[in-house]
């Protein structure tokens, strides 16, 4: 049993197929739905924590690309936005797995992608909103 | 032997001046020795950048035909206090947008401002026989204004306390998103950069200082508001918390959005991030003997926010190198801390201030009188005109 985030895009003219369904039936995975946005005119994102055999992780992001669902890995998706962040450093007190640090030779902010869980409780936390989700 | 600013000043007229900035000078004192150092060193630089909501501008817009004597004011739907003369207002920091809430506020307009960016102008007036209009619609940029001067209330905190939150919520405060349980704890101190740790009696620092503000010179216009120098102090005379303050004065129109940035906090509102520099001449050994300080050797207080008081409980004292670690100890547990103030940006103005003094750009000033060595702290009691 494996689990990974990703952020899976639906172009508009498949939002309406059960795609996410098949995602149980065909290839036994769990999954858990984070965060979702389909708009009518324009294409909808999803963010999805699944869970199950590796292999059939794999193959069910083939089936996606097939499908014509364009798969991320989610953890590219949260962005700290450098020219607004300031160092404060007050979201690596929100971060549970500290993947937001500051660097002890220049007390700058690092974002160590690897570590973060996409939890978002970092992302209104930010002062001068430097950190986002894109989704 | 001490050192007057004079003969400081003339050292940086000429290019001899000898600057480092507060984190350096804590290595030079304690591999050359007090004495070395204090004959050595002619001016150390210190810095914080912090939000600090008492922040606001003073705006003289010029007189408009015909002309308006202006009793409401909003620069981009932010109200600002136009009960002063005909085209003055005070825009404080902290006020909230009537169309935007608290994602746009007062130090956004002063952002904007500094940025160079149009404000849209909205005035109203009962109108007079002087001022016969009674409402005005337009739009001004830093450059079609008259004067436009920062003046903050109360800058620069000696010190402050740590937040955190005892509570089964989260709660949102100045201090920050607080998670339940002390799942984190903030802090909003430069430390051992911070100016007024440097110089904890207010030996030189005081009204008329020349000031890093904003990106400008600026000056130390008073002592601000809730100063409190009686807190109780460490043998090095750091106060444990909050203690003194500064009130500042400068011109907006040589700010740079560098070092004066608009801040929203969720759920709670908006503030201003303050870029400070302030240089402390080295005038004799004991000036050397502050300086030194290290984050080690400043403390302050756990204070739990969730007591919706005015006195709130705290959890005992810590000092700024373990809050620098991002790890504390509260009631056994380990805590993770974060900073409000920016320790980097801190550094970098000044760094930038240290430039300034060694390329004869900055020159210093000796106090014109001192700040306050006592003040009474007063709190707020409701009562009726018979109790008072």
């Amino acid at each position: 049993m494996i689990k990974r985030k990703l952020v899976l895009s639906f172009p508009e003219k498949i939002v309406t197929k059960p795609i996410t369904y098949k995602l149980v039936k065909e290839f036994n995975l769990e999954f858990n739905i984070l965060r979702a946005e389909i708009t009518p005119d324009m294409e909808g994102k999803m963010l999805i924590e699944l869970r199950g055999d590796k292999n059939q992780i794999d193959q069910a992001i083939k089936y996606l690309s097939r499908t014509g669902v364009p798969v991320q890995e989610a953890e590219k998706d949260i962005i700290i936005d450098r020219n607004q962040c300031v160092d404060c450093g007050v979201c690596t007190s929100i971060c549970i797995t500290q993947a937001l640090s500051l660097d002890t030779k220049n007390s700058k902010l690092k974002f160590n992608k690897d570590k973060c869980i996409l939890c978002e409780l970092c992302l209104d936390c930010c002062p001068v909103s430097a950190i986002k989700v894109h989704i | 032997m001490a050192k007057t600013i004079e003969e400081i000043n003339e050292k940086i007229k000429t290019g001899k001046v000898f600057v480092l900035n507060a984190e350096e000078i804590i290595e030079y004192a304690e591999e050359k020795g007090i004495k070395k150092a204090a004959k050595d060193i002619d001016v150390v630089t210190t810095a914080t950048f912090g939000p600090m909501c008492s922040t606001g501008a003073f705006i003289n817009f010029g007189h408009s035909d015909p002309p308006i004597k202006m009793t409401k004011v909003w620069l981009n739907d932010v109200p600002a206090y136009a009960g002063i003369a005909a085209v003055d207002v005070y825009i404080g920091a902290a006020e909230l947008s009537e169309t935007e809430g608290i994602r746009y506020g007062g130090a956004h307009v002063i952002e904007d401002l500094i940025s160079g960016k149009p404000v849209k102008l909205k005035a109203t007036g009962y109108g007079t026989d002087c001022y016969p209009n009674r409402e005005i619609e337009t739009y001004i940029t830093i450059d079609t204004i008259n004067q436009a001067y920062l003046f903050n209330p109360r800058n620069a905190y000696q010190n402050y306390a740590v937040a955190t939150n005892s509570s089964n919520r989260t709660i949102y405060t100045y201090m920050g998103k607080l998670l339940p349980n002390c799942g984190n704890a903030t802090y909003c101190s430069a430390g051992q950069l911070s100016p007024l740790l440097n110089d904890p009696y207010y030996r030189t620092i005081g009204i008329g200082t020349r000031i890093f503000l904003g990106g400008s010179q600026g000056y130390v216009s008073w002592h601000g508001s809730q100063h409190n120098p009686g807190k109780e102090r460490l043998a090095n005379g750091t106060p444990c918390g909050p203690a003194g303050t500064l009130a500042v004065i400068g011109d907006l129109k040589q700010m740079t959005p560098e070092y004066l940035r608009a801040c929203t906090f969720h759920n709670y509102g908006v503030s201003m991030f303050m870029g400070i520099g302030i240089p402390i001449p080295v005038i004799d050994q004991e000036m050397v003997e502050f300086l030194k300080v290290k984050d080690e050797d400043i403390c302050t207080e756990i204070i739990d926010y969730s007591v919706q008081r005015r006195n709130k409980p705290s959890y005992g004292k810590i000092n700024y190198k373990q809050l620098r670690s991002g790890k504390i100890k509260i009631n056994g547990k380990y805590v993770q801390t974060g900073s409000i103030s920016s320790y980097s940006k801190a550094l970098e103005i000044a760094n930038v201030l240290k430039k300034e003094i060694k390329n004869g750009k900055f020159f210093l000033t000796a106090a014109v009188n001192p700040l306050p060595a006592e003040e009474k702290y007063n709190s707020l009691e409701i009562l009726s005109k018979e109790e008072l």
